[in-house]
C-alpha cells in the first residue's frame, strides 16, 4: 500500500509544479516548454487539475455503485462501509472538480456558472450526493439505512450515462464534447493542438489522482475498521 | 408468477381506495391550484412567453407529483398493509401494479395542469397538438417510473415527506429538461420530427427507470 501512498503523493506534487512551472512558448523546442494555444492560453493549465478530478469523481461514483450492489447481494456490512467512503471521497472530488471548472469559466467564458450542460451535470452529481447523504441520516437501523442507500446509489447511477453522454450532445454548449463537437473529445484532443508532453503530463495527473483516490479510500477504511473495533471492545468491557 | 390479471387487481385496489378516500386526488387539485394562484400572484398580469410557460407547466406538474406520488407506499405502511401485500402477491405484481397506479395519477394530474394552464394564460396555446400528447404521455410515464422507486425507498426509510423532493429531483431532471424543451415545441408548433430525439430520450429513460426498479424493488419491498 505504500506505493499507492508515496507514488499518490509524488505524482500529485509533480503534476502541481509541472503543471504550474513549465512556461509556455509561441513554438516550443523542447520537452520543457508548453506550446501556446490561442484562446487558451495560461488556462490551458487547468486541464491537469479540472479533468482528473471530474474523471475521479465519476470513478468513485461507480465504485460505490458497485460495492452498494454487493452489498445488496451479500448483506456483508463491509461493503456498505466501503460504498459509504466511496460516496464520501467522490462528493469532495465532486467539489474541487466544480470549483476548478467554474474558476476556468469565469475566465474563459465570462462567468462563473451559466448552465452549460456539462455544469447541469456537474450540479447534479452534487445534488446526488447530497440526496445520497441526507437519505442516510434520515434511516436509523443500520441495515435498512446500506440497503435503502445502495439501491438509491444504483438508480441515481442509472440515470448519470444519461446527462454524461446524452443531454451534453443534445444541447448546445461551450464544453469540449458538446453538439457538434463530432469527436466528443474535446478541442484539445481533436485538433491535435495538446503538444506530447502536454498529453504525457495529463496522463500523469490522471494517474496521480486515482492513485490518491485509492490512498484516501484505503487510509478512510482503516480509520473506519479501527472505530469499528473501538466500539466493539467498548461493548465488551461493559 | 406475473400476470396481467394480478397486476391489474394490484391497481385496481389502489384505485379503489383511492376512491373511497380521494386523499390525493384532492391533495393533487388544491396544490396545482395553489400554486398556479402564487405563478399568478407573482406575474402580476405579465404574460410570459412560451419557454417561461413550458418551464412553470412542469414545475407546477413536479411538485404536485411529488406531493401526491408518494402516497403509494407511504400509504401501505400507515395502515399496515405491507404485510399482506407481501405475502399475497410477489414483488414484480406490486412494483408493476403501482407504477400504473401511479402512471395514471400523475396522467390525470398532467390533464388537471394543462387545462389549468390553457383557461389562465392566453400564451399557453398548443399548437402542435401530436407532440404535446406524446410529450405529456412519456413524461408522465417517466416522471411515474422514478417516482415509484423512490416512493418505495421513502415508505421504509423514517422521514416520509420532506425526502421525497429532495430524492427525486436529481434522478427527474433528465426527463423534465426533457419535456420542458419538447413542450416549447408544442407550443411553438414545430414539425412532429423534430421533437423526435426527446421522445426517444423519455422513452429510453422510462425503459432503463422501469427495468431498474424492478431488479431492485425486490430489496426495497421486503426487509
Amino acid at each position: 500500500m505504500s506505493a499507492v501512498k508515496y507514488g499518490s503523493i509524488i505524482l500529485v506534487s509533480f503534476v502541481i509544479i509541472a503543471g504550474i512551472a513549465i512556461p509556455l512558448v509561441p513554438s516550443p523546442q523542447n520537452w520543457l516548454e508548453f506550446p501556446v494555444i490561442p484562446g487558451l492560453e495560461e488556462k490551458a493549465r487547468n486541464i491537469f487539475f479540472h479533468v482528473p478530478t471530474a474523471w475521479t469523481t465519476v470513478l468513485a461514483f461507480l465504485v460505490s455503485m458497485v460495492y452498494g450492489f454487493r452489498y445488496l447481494r451479500t448483506r456483508n456490512p463491509d461493503y456498505d462501509q466501503k460504498s459509504v467512503i466511496s460516496a464520501g471521497l467522490g462528493l469532495m472530488f465532486c467539489i474541487l472538480a466544480t470549483v476548478t471548472g467554474a474558476l476556468w469559466a469565469k475566465f474563459n467564458w465570462g462567468s462563473y456558472w451559466n448552465w452549460d450542460p456539462r455544469q447541469t451535470s456537474i450540479f447534479i452529481l452534487l445534488l446526488i450526493y447530497g440526496a445520497y447523504f441526507s437519505l442516510r441520516s434520515a434511516i436509523e437501523l443500520e441495515e435498512k439505512k446500506a440497503a435503502l442507500s445502495a439501491v438509491y446509489a444504483i438508480v441515481a447511477g442509472l440515470t448519470v450515462p444519461f446527462f454524461i453522454f446524452i443531454m451534453p450532445r443534445m444541447m448546445t454548449g461551450l464544453h469540449p464534447g458538446a453538439q457538434g463537437d463530432s469527436s466528443g473529445g474535446g478541442p484539445l484532443f481533436q485538433s491535435g493542438m495538446m503538444a506530447g508532453n502536454m498529453r504525457v503530463l495529463f496522463y500523469v495527473s490522471l494517474l496521480g489522482f486515482n492513485l490518491l483516490y485509492v490512498w484516501l479510500f484505503t487510509l478512510r477504511l482503516r480509520i473506519a475498521r479501527i472505530e469499528d473495533r473501538q466500539l466493539l471492545s467498548r461493548h465488551t468491557e461493559q | 408468477m406475473l400476470t396481467l390479471a394480478q397486476i391489474m387487481a394490484v391497481f385496481l385496489k389502489d384505485v379503489r381506495s383511492e376512491l373511497r378516500t380521494r386523499y390525493a386526488l384532492n391533495a393533487l387539485l388544491m396544490f396545482v391550484v395553489t400554486t398556479v394562484a402564487i405563478i399568478l400572484f407573482a406575474l402580476r398580469g405579465d404574460q410570459p412567453g412560451s419557454t417561461v410557460l413550458a418551464g412553470m407547466f412542469w414545475v407546477s406538474v413536479f411538485f404536485t407529483a411529488m406531493s401526491g406520488l408518494s402516497r403509494s407506499f407511504v400509504s401501505e405502511e400507515e395502515r399496515g398493509t405491507t404485510m399482506t401485500l407481501q405475502l399475497i402477491a410477489s414483488s414484480t405484481t406490486v412494483y408493476f401494479g403501482k407504477l400504473l397506479f401511479n402512471a395514471v395519477l400523475t396522467l390525470v394530474l398532467v390533464a388537471g395542469v394543462t387545462v389549468v394552464y390553457l383557461i389562465v394564460f392566453p400564451a399557453f396555446e398548443i399548437t402542435g397538438m401530436g407532440v404535446f400528447l406524446l410529450t405529456v404521455f412519456l413524461g408522465s410515464l417517466g416522471l411515474a417510473s422514478a417516482a415509484t422507486i423512490i416512493a418505495a425507498i421513502i415508505a421504509k426509510a423514517g422521514s416520509r415527506g420532506t425526502l421525497y423532493p429532495v430524492l427525486s429531483f436529481p434522478i427527474l431532471i433528465v426527463p423534465l429538461m426533457t419535456v420542458m424543451g419538447a413542450t416549447v415545441k408544442s407550443l411553438e408548433g414545430v414539425p412532429f420530427s423534430d421533437a423526435t430525439v426527446d421522445f426517444v430520450v423519455l422513452i429510453s429513460y422510462f425503459m432503463v427507470m422501469t427495468a431498474g426498479s424492478v431488479l431492485l424493488f425486490d430489496y426495497v419491498w421486503k426487509d
